[in-house]
């Protein structure tokens, strides 16, 4: 049980390299896709199977594993958006302070005051890599889409730390997190086709050139 | 002794074997017949009968690139374990040997390109050695995570019987990743298809096949032969990490490990027909990534011990 829920957090790892690296766009929202799937694994391997936990574990995969990434797809298919990210700074930067923070999280997670339990394992540095990942693609893409997929990479990231808690942590506050996610979503799609229609395309960088 | 003549005859006559398994794979994704198991052998035959036919403009060095290429394979398998096989030749920091050797074929090989004269091999051979310096980084990385894990410098120790052990603790995360980087390093050392297409004959895209363009006859089967022993030494440490069961009994370990080597030339196959080949742009990109892979494994091993 133990380690198999170590793998899954090592391939969240992996796939957080990959979305960074990664030029298409599909190509990502599959990845985070997959990653938000692997999450709704976490909760049952390292909690036992409980109605809290596969209660936890169908709404994370149905939100964060299909009902999400296929709006984010039915997106970018209707605003046509060409398949490459557009990344501010090139890809090999991106991976390299991905690897960097990666790396930083993991060295900065042993000095944290946890609990013993928690003291050894790979939930709290692949949380914070995973969240910090999710902030870079935030702030390094020019895609209205790429931010939202970070938004949705940060969320993962706070999903992982959720897990450790969930005993504690009531299941409204996860709903809550998952539904204002969803909301983002909507809205963030909306805005997109509004972007899409007043400037032709949905790079955000125009927006800063905007007058009234 | 008997270990060292059971090692060689294991290389010598498996090797061409995985080309065949993994053409018969493509095929079979291709909804072809294929060619039989055993082609390679043929070709390698046809070749061997053939004629030289050499430039006048070449000099020894043309022909040093072959068999450097063919000896290379064989010195480096002599350092590394079959499966459960011991390597029959040993010592501290044989790892940095296995690595440079490689480096030694590759240097032969571009050389032997470039003295054609012909700015189409110079062009592959700037290609091959661009790409194999960036894929160097990752098999040190992963060779030292492995060394950190095992507590040797050898070869024999790195891939020693502890890995069974290994993959039911911590270690199994960095195994796990160092694992997924070799298999890069393997499908780029071996011009497989994600990174290069050992079938293609387009001039824009080739890298390592415009390199051997101009030899012929017993060279160029010298050099075919050369890169299914290559293929066969690389792949030998993947499936040591994956299949690291030993059976006590010389006959089970061989089979093991040939065995996995079965599986290693299908999956190769599954992937070259599954996946386009990357923009040669691109290629930097991944190799990088998996450097970066295997420094965060190096990480990893660093905190749990």
């Amino acid at each position: 049980m133990h380690s198999l829920s170590n793998f899954c957090l090592l391939l969240v790892v992996l796939l957080n390299f990959f979305t960074l690296g990664s030029a298409r766009l599909g190509a990502c929202i599959r990845a985070v896709a997959i990653q938000g799937g692997l999450l709704a694994l976490l909760p049952i391997l390292s909690h036992g199977i409980t109605g809290h936990t596969l209660l936890l574990s169908g709404g994370a995969l149905l939100l964060k594993g299909l009902f999400i990434p296929w709006l984010l797809l039915r997106a970018i298919r209707e605003v046509r958006i060409r398949r490459e990210v557009e990344p501010l700074i090139g890809y090999v930067p991106t991976l390299l302070l991905g690897a960097l923070i990666t790396a930083g999280t993991f060295i900065f997670a042993d000095f944290l005051p946890l609990l013993a339990q928690h003291q050894d394992g790979l939930f709290i540095p692949t949380a914070l890599a995973t969240f910090f990942s999710g902030f870079l693609l935030l702030m390094t893409r020019r895609k209205a889409i790429t931010q939202v997929l970070g938004y949705l990479m940060l969320e993962n990231g706070i999903f992982i730390f959720g897990i450790l808690l969930s005993d504690a942590m009531p299941l409204m506050v996860e709903a809550g997190v998952l539904l204002d996610l969803l909301v983002g979503v909507f809205v963030m799609g909306i805005v997109m086709n509004q972007i899409n229609r007043e400037f032709s395309t949905i790079n955000t960088e125009r927006l800063s050139a905007l007058k009234d | 002794m008997a270990g060292f003549l059971l090692h060689l005859c294991l290389l010598l006559l498996f090797a061409p074997l995985l080309q065949g398994v993994i053409t018969r794979t493509k095929a079979l994704f291709a909804g072809r017949i294929g060619a039989p198991l055993l082609q390679p052998y043929f070709d390698l035959r046809r070749l061997w009968g053939k004629g030289f036919v050499l430039s006048r403009t070449t000099t020894w060095v043309f022909l040093a690139g072959p068999a450097v290429a063919l000896t290379v394979p064989v010195l480096a398998s002599l350092l590394l374990p079959f499966g459960g096989l011991p390597a029959p030749i040993s010592f501290e920091g044989d790892l940095i040997l296995f690595v440079y050797l490689f480096g030694l074929g590759r240097f032969f090989t571009a050389l032997a390109a470039l003295d054609t004269g012909s700015s189409f091999e110079g062009m592959g051979a700037a290609r091959e050695v661009t790409f194999s310096c960036l894929a160097e980084p990752t098999i040190l990385f992963s060779l030292i995570v492995l060394a950190r894990i095992s507590g040797g410098l050898s070869l024999n120790s790195l891939f020693g019987p502890h890995l069974a052990g290994a993959w039911g603790t911590g270690a199994a995360a960095p195994l796990g990743l160092i694992l997924v980087c070799l298999f890069v390093v393997l499908l780029v050392e071996n011009s497989r298809i994600p990174f290069d297409d050992p079938n293609t004959h387009l001039e824009l895209t080739m890298i390592h096949e415009v390199m051997v363009l101009d030899h012929s006859g017993p060279a160029l089967g010298m050099i075919l032969y050369g890169a299914s022993l290559k293929l066969m030494v690389l792949g030998a440490l993947l499936v040591r990490l994956a299949f690291p069961w030993q059976t006590g009994h010389i006959l089970g370990d061989v089979l093991v490990f040939l065995g996995g080597l079965l599986v290693l030339a299908i999956l190769i196959g599954v992937v070259e027909s599954t996946m386009a080949r990357l923009r040669l742009v691109r290629v930097p990109q991944i190799l990088i990534g998996t450097v970066l892979i295997s420094i965060f494994a190096l990480v990893l091993v660093l905190r749990s011990t």
